[in-house]
């Protein structure tokens, strides 16, 4: 075996055991190991892509001595090492991006409780992304949550207490129907690993028998983790949580988090409950006419609203609902266009959420959008990567929104009955969002009346979030120009979940 | 007379009671109650002092605008929830109170009809035909203990057929008392008065030693009884009911039981915060480099090395018996942690 073939379980093994030293470590040193381990999984998961690529099959990977339907197992493939590679991508910048305000906004002695929190987060990521075993992603969603409360309630002022109870009452709440979930499929199969269970479900399934139980397991998981993502009406939770918490937080939280279980739900779909049988429950069906209607009234609440954050946390219920939309055209075409538009937003709204932090910077801190007034001359850099970020989830060519929505457009040509709903409601939601977005942006670039009075001299430590600003730029080009490798990859990757 | 009326003013029934009519949201306004209110506006004050001290000197007007933003979160905190107001505006809205009440309890209701209707379709329970009896189970019973060594299958089974999740549970265990952490303690480095005063005013340390005899001539019995037992659950993990999860928690309560007789002074010359945090680091710094060991030749079809022992043997079962002593250590340090948290004063 190559050494390749380790490196899934050797990213979640170092990113759980740098969180571990972490909470001995000063809030120095555990940003330094933090960042540390980032670098080493995106580096591994890059490993593990181009491996993958090249032999152009997946691999299964033994937790321990015993093999599969016994033990504990991970998978790695295609679409596992490209997602595992852009969540490494985006967290590391989100971290980069914000870490000044890291560093205010959590107490002194409490800065390596922050970082802990980020390192268990990024391994229960990949752990999600990589698992292969229902139970392990359970126990990973639930890391997952902890330590999303951990950080919503970190930066403790403001409403963020009142967040994080939010957040954690939802959370649990979803995570809750997914453990029954599971245990009514553990029930009907006999098995926790997902192939073996898989086997189960389709002798189930031609079989006949347990009908109701099936179509319940499949409405409780995809509820469950419809909640955890944020889906429409249990949407209740995003404004306060990424709306409050300190940056990183928010990018992470809304870049990140909410997409490992996107992924995760993708997952069991294909690799347990199968991808026809899913379709013959209609389940899809619910789920591309919540995803519609989030897609539309996350962008109406988001015009209502005067709050920056809010309004970019808003901003992500609609596209939320853009990724059940494309899940819930049942087709593998939307499916890819569903896990394009997962990676274009969480590229594009941490993007947001980490130029909205140096936009605040230059403009006194305030929350209400109308006080960024001239913010993008004064902080250029941060200007022009809010821009970007706007523009592209608009749909602006070039960027990678205007390819996610172009994928939705083309897949829905296909299912004649959904054609025009997902077409109707892209236009509308295009629009509202552009409503929102280019008055964000315009604001921006409008001259305020009182220059000078609100200047602050561009200090060193802006360098930081500009890089990431830049960097993450480049990648939202990357996935706007490039888009053809990238759709080709997760076209690919999901074959292989077959 | 008056003084019943204050407990039921003071009642958590009253509370529930006013909330079910919607007169407070009590997400919001429980903080309210619990933080005085008087305090807040002082540190405002203070903050504000501070800021305009900071306005003339430096002349910068951002410090200034952001002071002035301060206060004013603090009293956006203390506006009474979102929702609020909006009970006070008129007989529709708290009318579509009344229904949305009424419609979650339906749809609770709904749900669980839906799940016990389900459960009437699943295998009966404990029918030797069930799906779940399957090859896995019966590998696990069958060569579970000439596999893993040992005589207790459960423990064989989550320490080491499917000793990745158990990891995660640890881990589990590990970020939630990182998160109690970041919510209850109180920073001593900080300089804000309030904390300072809020950390001498309610110590629980202050009204130490207790000296209560029965508790403590209890206690003298029952500690060493208690924390042999959990020794003893932990060590036996392999060989009899229990392991690492439960003889922790017995530990843990050895633990809490002693500093509640003898309080903080004492305990903390054997067991501070420094050295709960070096033992929860050290176990599952150990638990973490023994599995991945144990993973990596699994995965690459290597011996281990590690010798299974005669099971039945105290020194049996491979790695299980020192996997089960860390997440015994652990679990008894993160019960005590939760518990001084929880007291007054910090750890």
């Amino acid at each position: 075996m190559t050494l390749v073939r380790n490196f899934p379980f050797f990213s979640i093994i170092i990113a759980m055991f740098s969180g571990i030293i972490s909470s001995i470590l000063t809030g120095k040193q555990a940003k330094n190991v933090s960042l540390g381990a980032i670098l080493i999984t995106t580096a591994m998961s890059g490993a593990v892509l181009s491996y993958c690529l090249g032999t152009g099959q997946s691999y299964t990977y033994m937790m321990g001595h015993f093999p599969a339907p016994w033990g504990n197992e991970i998978r790695a493939g295609v679409l596992e090492g490209l997602t595992a590679l852009l969540f490494c991508i985006v967290m590391f910048l989100a971290v980069i991006g914000g870490m000044r305000h890291t560093f205010e906004d959590v107490e002194g002695s409490k800065t390596n409780l922050f970082f802990i929190m980020i390192d268990l987060m990024l391994s229960s990521l990949l752990a999600l992304i990589y698992t292969n075993d229902l139970f392990t992603a359970y126990v990973f969603v639930e890391i997952n949550t902890i330590a999303g409360c951990g950080l919503i309630m970190i930066r403790q002022k403001g409403r963020s207490f009142t967040a994080a109870i939010r957040y954690m009452i939802m959370s649990q709440l979803g995570s809750g129907l997914f453990l029954i979930g599971l245990t009514l499929l553990y029930d009907v199969t006999g098995h926790l690993l997902m192939s073996p269970a898989k086997e189960a479900v389709a002798v189930i399934e031609a079989a006949g028998s347990y009908e109701i139980p099936m179509l319940v397991i499949l409405a409780v998981i995809s509820v469950g983790l419809a909640i955890k993502s944020g889906l429409y009406p249990f949407h209740s939770w995003i404004p306060d949580t990424y709306g409050y918490a300190t940056p990183t937080a928010s990018a992470i939280l809304s870049g990140l988090v909410s997409k490992g279980y996107i992924f995760l739900l993708i997952k069991i779909f294909y690799r347990v409950l199968g991808r026809e049988n899913v379709i013959a429950s209609r389940i899809v069906n619910v789920l591309f006419v919540f995803g519609l209607a989030g897609m539309i009234m996350g962008s109406v609440h988001a015009i209502l609203e005067k709050d920056t954050r809010r309004m970019i946390a808003y901003s992500s219920v609609a596209q939320i609902g853009y990724i059940y939309m494309g899940i819930g055209l049942g087709t593998q075409a939307g499916m890819v266009a569903a896990i394009f538009h997962m990676f274009t937003h969480s590229a594009t709204k941490a993007l947001l959420f980490i130029s909205a932090v140096g936009l605040y910077e230059v403009s006194g801190e305030r929350k209400d959008y109308r006080s960024l007034r001239g913010a993008g001359y004064r902080n250029p850099l941060a200007g022009v990567g809010f821009t970007v970020g706007a523009l592209s989830m608009v749909g602006f060519p070039m960027l990678s929104g205007f390819i996610s929505k172009l994928l939705f457009a083309t897949t829905a040509l296909q299912s004649p009955h959904k054609m025009m709903p997902t077409l109707i409601g892209l236009a509308v939601s295009t629009v509202l969002n552009a409503v929102y977005f280019l008055r964000l942006v315009i604001t921006l670039y409008t001259r305020s009346g009182e220059t000078g009075s609100e200047i602050r001299s561009a200090g060193p430590d802006r360098k930081e979030n500009g890089a990431a600003i830049c960097c993450f730029v480049l990648l939202n080009l990357f996935l706007g120009l490039m888009s053809q490798p990238v759709v080709q990859a997760i076209a690919d990757g999901l074959a292989m979940f077959d | 007379m008056s003084r019943r009326k204050d407990n039921y003013e003071n009642s958590r029934w009253l509370k529930f009671k006013r909330w079910v009519d919607g007169e407070t949201d009590t997400l919001t306004a429980e903080r309210m109650e619990s933080a005085a209110p008087e305090e807040k506006i002082g540190s405002g004050k203070i903050r504000k002092e501070a800021a305009e001290a900071g306005g003339k000197e430096t002349t910068e007007e951002n410090t200034d605008s952001k002071a002035v933003e301060m206060p004013a979160v603090s009293l956006s905190e203390k506006r009474p929830g979102d929702f609020e107001p909006a009970f006070r505006g008129g007989r529709g809205i708290r009318m579509y109170n009344r229904f949305y009440q009424i419609m979650s309890i339906l749809l609770c209701l709904s749900i669980i009809f839906v799940l016990l209707w389900t459960i009437a379709y699943l295998p009966i329970f404990g029918n030797a035909g069930n799906p779940d009896n399957n090859e896995v189970s019966a590998r696990y019973i069958e060569q579970g203990l000439k596999e893993t060594g040992a005589v207790n299958i459960v423990t064989g089974m989550i320490l080491d057929y499917r000793a990745f999740d158990t990891f995660g549970e640890s881990c589990v265990l590990f970020i939630a008392s990182c998160c109690v952490l970041v919510l209850l303690r109180i920073d001593s480095d900080s300089q804000d008065e309030r904390t300072k005063k809020r950390l001498e005013e309610s110590n629980d340390r202050l009204f130490e030693p207790k000296n209560d005899i029965i508790l403590q001539k209890c206690a003298c019995v029952l500690v060493p009884v208690i924390l042999v037992f959990g020794i003893y659950i932990v060590l036996n993990g392999h060989l009899s009911p229990g392991g690492g999860f439960s003889g922790g928690a017995v530990l843990g309560s050895g633990l809490i039981l002693y500093l509640n007789a003898f309080g903080f002074e004492k305990t903390e010359k054997l067991f501070h915060e420094r050295i709960y945090r070096r033992i929860t680091v050290c176990a599952l710094t150990f638990y973490c480099l023994a599995k991945s060991y144990s993973f990596f030749t699994g995965a690459n079809h290597l011996e281990s090395g590690i010798p299974l022992g005669t099971p039945g043997a105290i020194l049996s079962s491979g790695l299980i018996l020192p996997l089960n002593i860390c997440v015994g250590l652990v679990v008894a340090c993160t019960m005590y942690a939760f518990y001084t948290l929880f007291r007054k004063g910090g750890m």
